[in-house]
């Protein structure tokens, strides 16, 4: 198996935790969940939505945070940021215990909630910022100098004074990611950053996030559903399910594992008995639709060539692997290594 | 920025960093309030018609008696004007902090949190509703007429109860808010039971301490010092016996009381939010 | 046939939602109460002074503060019902979806507001209403005739309830400003209902004009139909004379609206 699953106890990447800006050590967070069972008993059990994680993350590091609905992604960045205090583990950002010390740490910390905006929706974009400038306490002339420099890379010039309500989706998120970095913050966090947007905002978004942690050396750590992101943005990948560290490492590892296979749907003339050819397996038939998986690194126009020689092809497409499919291939690797 | 030493700021600096952090973002709400002008006009109206309804309410009995439990209406207007003129400055400056249970609920609160500033402020000034200065000025005026309606001696003491009254009036009123608040860590529904104590708490005091069961007014002096807000000194000004058999001395204790009740609501909202912290909700 | 089975799934369906929200339903018995405590007193300080205020004797007077308490939320005597939604719907162009739909606007409304009242009258009236009667002395009817006119009376109420906020939601059609109608609603809903003082207790010319509006219907007439101060058949006709002139109010004011949405939707 590839050297970078662990056994979800100790990340690999994670190397022991030494001089890294963030720093996680065996970081617990139990939840008492009360259940109604009748009318009016209640069961109490406790969940561990962050089961005894590790890992540490260096400074000017970019790394993406991935896994289901529910796997303790959010739990982890609320304790990152202050907002839950962990049960368990010791957890350090910047040399400060993030529970213990959460104004403080604001400062010099980031975050961009996904759908959520933290923007004043009946005013215009720019008293936001201003509100901002004064709250963190932003010397003038850095404010100056960083809403200039936010403003012409995220192309806000023109909707400082609309108010955010009218703006769209894309705008917004872009308006959001400017207030989370005028006070120039040494970590990001960004949760879900390109959720909703359009194919020209998420690129948008992206390059932007590239050049501040190229140019500001600024700490990101982002949580996505949207594998592009990953690919385009991140050298490392955490990977969590069930609040443990499922893989930590450098995302060609990951896609040795969970990458391997592609999706092939054909749509054939007629119910037919699953197709046989030696380069792909069916996984799926659902009357006249078959799904193929064949490898990621095969082209697939000899599989279509041969495929549409010897069956009635109406339609076909290709289906590239989502983070949910990469994570359920590693899944079955691990249970069969 | 954000320079503090290790120690962290003190209590002081604090303080100074919540108010400071209140006004800027009440500002902001006032500024989203006037985007909607004719609304905002038409609210500030309805809150000083709403508030004066219970007035009214009173002018009504009046119209049927000379004495309600042995107190005029010059002297019942005094209690009103205290109770809801100290009520409604808290009203005004913390009275949104009911929304703090919504914000649970929908996840918002989580965004308060990240911000460098203590979430107690940001608390009270969210949404802050200015339209609720209705409420402020319909309880000056009564109380401005009772002050000269009512049949009194002013002696230095006695007029200097007057503002200490409506200042110490509203501490407590602020105290039972965040209380209230705090147990929105609680229930996040349970924005009612708040309302029972802030609405029923001014209610109650329009009225005489001689209307109501010694019980009652036993709870609300000692327990839940309600009364600290006009019942004992205003009948010590207007020479009313006080149900409750108390030394004078007690009538100048409402400072005492409005510190006891903060206090006590300051660790009742680190309580909530530490549960909040720790559970996540 | 088929339309009742419809309305009746309308209100079955609201009542269960209010139905869910349990913490809030407490908190609100727990409010009830202690305003009912706060007015109690003062009325028994009243009827002290004045022992025949209105007609009422003390008991009286304490049953109508019970049963202000009881009809409170139900009867959404201060507004808070279906209206809230409705102008919401309204204000954001959503309610032209709902014109298109096969069921009737007024209705469907009715309905949904009927299932609400049911469980806030159960949830949220019953507990003050039984508090009350133990502590302190009512005016109960003991036989079982009252009883049923006083669920006729209460029925009409609802009816008549509903017939005032739906035509205050309409209204935003026009006004396009929800908050300031749900004040007005609130004002004229806490004064003229009589959650102040008992309508009967009113100075003599302004209690004749408030005896005479709709909204004595909702709290001053069952409550006096309860406590045999009025004939029931009077009292019917009365709260149904308003709730019919309000539906059809409602109707009227219903298709100028749908008018108008067509034109501005067209």
């Amino acid at each position: 198996m590839a050297d970078g699953v662990t056994d979800g106890v100790t990340g690999v990447g994670a190397g022991g935790v030494t001089g890294g800006f963030i720093e996680l050590d065996r970081v617990e967070k139990v939840f008492d969940v009360r259940k109604k069972t009748g009318f009016l008993r209640r069961e109490r059990h406790q969940v561990r939505a962050v089961d005894s994680i590790s890992f540490s993350v260096a400074r000017g590091e970019m790394v993406g945070y991935i896994g289901p609905n529910g796997a303790g992604k959010s739990t982890t960045i609320k304790m990152l940021t202050g907002i839950l205090t962990p049960s368990g583990g010791r957890l350090r950002v910047a040399g400060i215990d993030p529970s213990r010390e959460r104004t403080r740490l604001a400062h010099r910390i980031g975050v961009v909630f996904g759908q959520r905006t933290t923007l004043w929706w009946d005013l215009p974009l720019i008293d936001s910022y201003k509100l901002m400038h004064r709250m963190y306490r932003i010397p003038d002339g850095r404010y100056r100098e960083n809403l200039d420099r936010l403003v012409e890379l995220l192309d806000l010039g023109a909707l400082l004074d609309v108010p955010v309500r009218q703006l769209s989706l894309g705008q917004r998120m872009r308006g959001d990611i400017a207030a989370a970095l005028l006070h120039d913050p040494e970590v990001l966090y960004l949760d879900e950053p390109t959720i909703g947007l359009d194919v020209v905002s998420k690129a948008n978004v992206r390059e932007f996030l590239r050049e501040v942690n190229t140019e500001r050396g600024t700490t990101v750590l982002l949580t996505t559903h949207d594998l592009q992101d990953i690919e385009q943005l991140c050298s490392r990948v955490m990977v969590i399910d069930h609040g443990r560290m499922m893989y930590d490492g450098p995302l060609t590892g990951l896609h040795e594992i969970g990458d391997s296979e592609r999706t092939l749907v054909v749509d054939l003339e007629r119910e037919l008995p699953p197709i046989e050819v030696e380069s792909a397996r069916v996984v799926k038939v659902e009357g006249p639709r078959q799904w193929l998986a064949f490898p990621a690194s095969a082209s697939a126009a000899p599989l279509v060539a041969r495929i549409a020689a010897e069956y009635p092809l109406v339609d076909l497409s290709v289906r590239e692997p989502d983070i949910e499919a990469v994570i359920s291939r590693m899944y079955a690797e691990k249970a069969t290594s | 920025m954000g320079e503090t030493t290790k120690v962290g700021s003190t209590a002081g600096s604090r303080v100074t960093d919540g108010l400071r952090a209140y006004l800027l973002i009440a500002g902001m709400w006032i500024r989203a309030g006037m985007t909607y002008r004719t609304s905002f006009v038409v609210t500030v109206f309805g809150n000083l018609l709403l508030s004066g309804l219970d007035f009214v309410g009173i002018l009504l009995m009046f119209s049927q008696v000379d004495s309600l439990g042995g107190w005029t209406l010059p002297e019942v207007a005094f209690l009103y004007g205290l109770s809801v003129t100290a009520f409604g400055i808290t009203d005004l400056l913390l009275g949104s902090s009911e929304v703090l249970g919504t914000r649970i609920r929908d996840g918002s609160f989580d965004t308060l949190l990240v911000r460098p500033v203590p979430v107690l402020a940001q608390v009270a000034a969210d949404q802050f509703p200015l339209r609720r200065f209705g409420r402020v000025i319909q309880g000056a005026l009564v109380l401005g007429w009772a002050l000269f309606a009512v049949d009194v001696d002013w002696t230095a003491p006695k007029a200097l109860l007057v503002p200490v009254m409506l200042v110490s009036g509203a501490v407590i009123f602020g105290a039972i808010f965040v209380a209230g608040a705090a147990f929105q860590f609680l229930a996040q529904d349970a924005a009612q039971v708040q309302n029972a104590f802030t609405y029923g708490g001014t209610t109650l005091l329009q009225y005489p301490p001689t209307l109501f069961g010694k019980d009652l007014v036993r709870g609300v002096t000692f327990v839940l010092p309600l009364a600290f807000v006009n019942w004992l000194p205003a009948s010590y000004v207007l020479g009313r016996p006080y149900p409750l058999d108390l030394p004078t001395w007690v009538t100048y204790l409402s400072p005492l009381a409005a510190g006891v009740c903060c206090a006590l609501a300051g660790v009742l909202w680190r309580t909530g939010l530490r549960s909040y912290r720790s559970t996540g909700s | 046939m088929g339309a009742g089975r419809l309305y009746a799934a309308v209100a079955v369906g609201s009542f269960r939602r209010y139905a869910t929200y349990r913490v809030a339903t407490a908190a609100g018995v727990f409010t009830n109460t202690v305003f009912g405590l706060i007015l109690v007193y003062t009325y028994l300080a009243l009827w002290d002074e004045r022992p025949d205020l209105g007609g009422y004797d003390q008991a009286q007077a304490v049953t109508y503060v019970w049963l202000g308490q009881a009809l409170f939320a139900a009867l959404a005597l201060q507004g808070g019902g279906f209206e809230v939604e409705l102008m919401e719907r309204i204000r954001t162009g959503e309610i032209a979806v709902d014109l298109y739909r096969p069921a009737d606007l007024q209705l469907w409304w009715l309905a949904s507001d009927l299932g609400r009242m049911l469980f806030q009258l159960a949830g949220r009236g019953v507990i003050p209403f039984v508090f009350g009667a133990l502590f302190f002395p009512m005016a109960l009817p003991g036989d079982f005739g009252t009883w049923a006119a006083f669920l006729v009376a209460l029925l009409l109420a609802a009816v008549v309830s509903f017939g005032i906020r739906y035509l205050a939601a309409l209204s935003v059609f026009w006004l396009m400003d929800a908050r300031g109608v749900m004040q007005a609603l609130m004002v004229t809903g806490i004064f003229c209902s009589g959650m102040t003082l008992p309508l009967n207790a009113f100075p003599d010319a302004l209690g004749d004009v408030v005896q005479a509006l709709p909204w004595a219907a909702q709290l001053q007439v069952p409550a006096d139909v309860l406590m045999g101060e009025t004939a029931p058949l009077g009292a019917f006709a009365f709260q149904a004379a308003w709730a019919v002139a309000l539906l059809a109010a409602g109707r009227l004011l219903q298709s100028a609206a749908t008018r108008r949405v067509v034109v501005q939707g067209g």
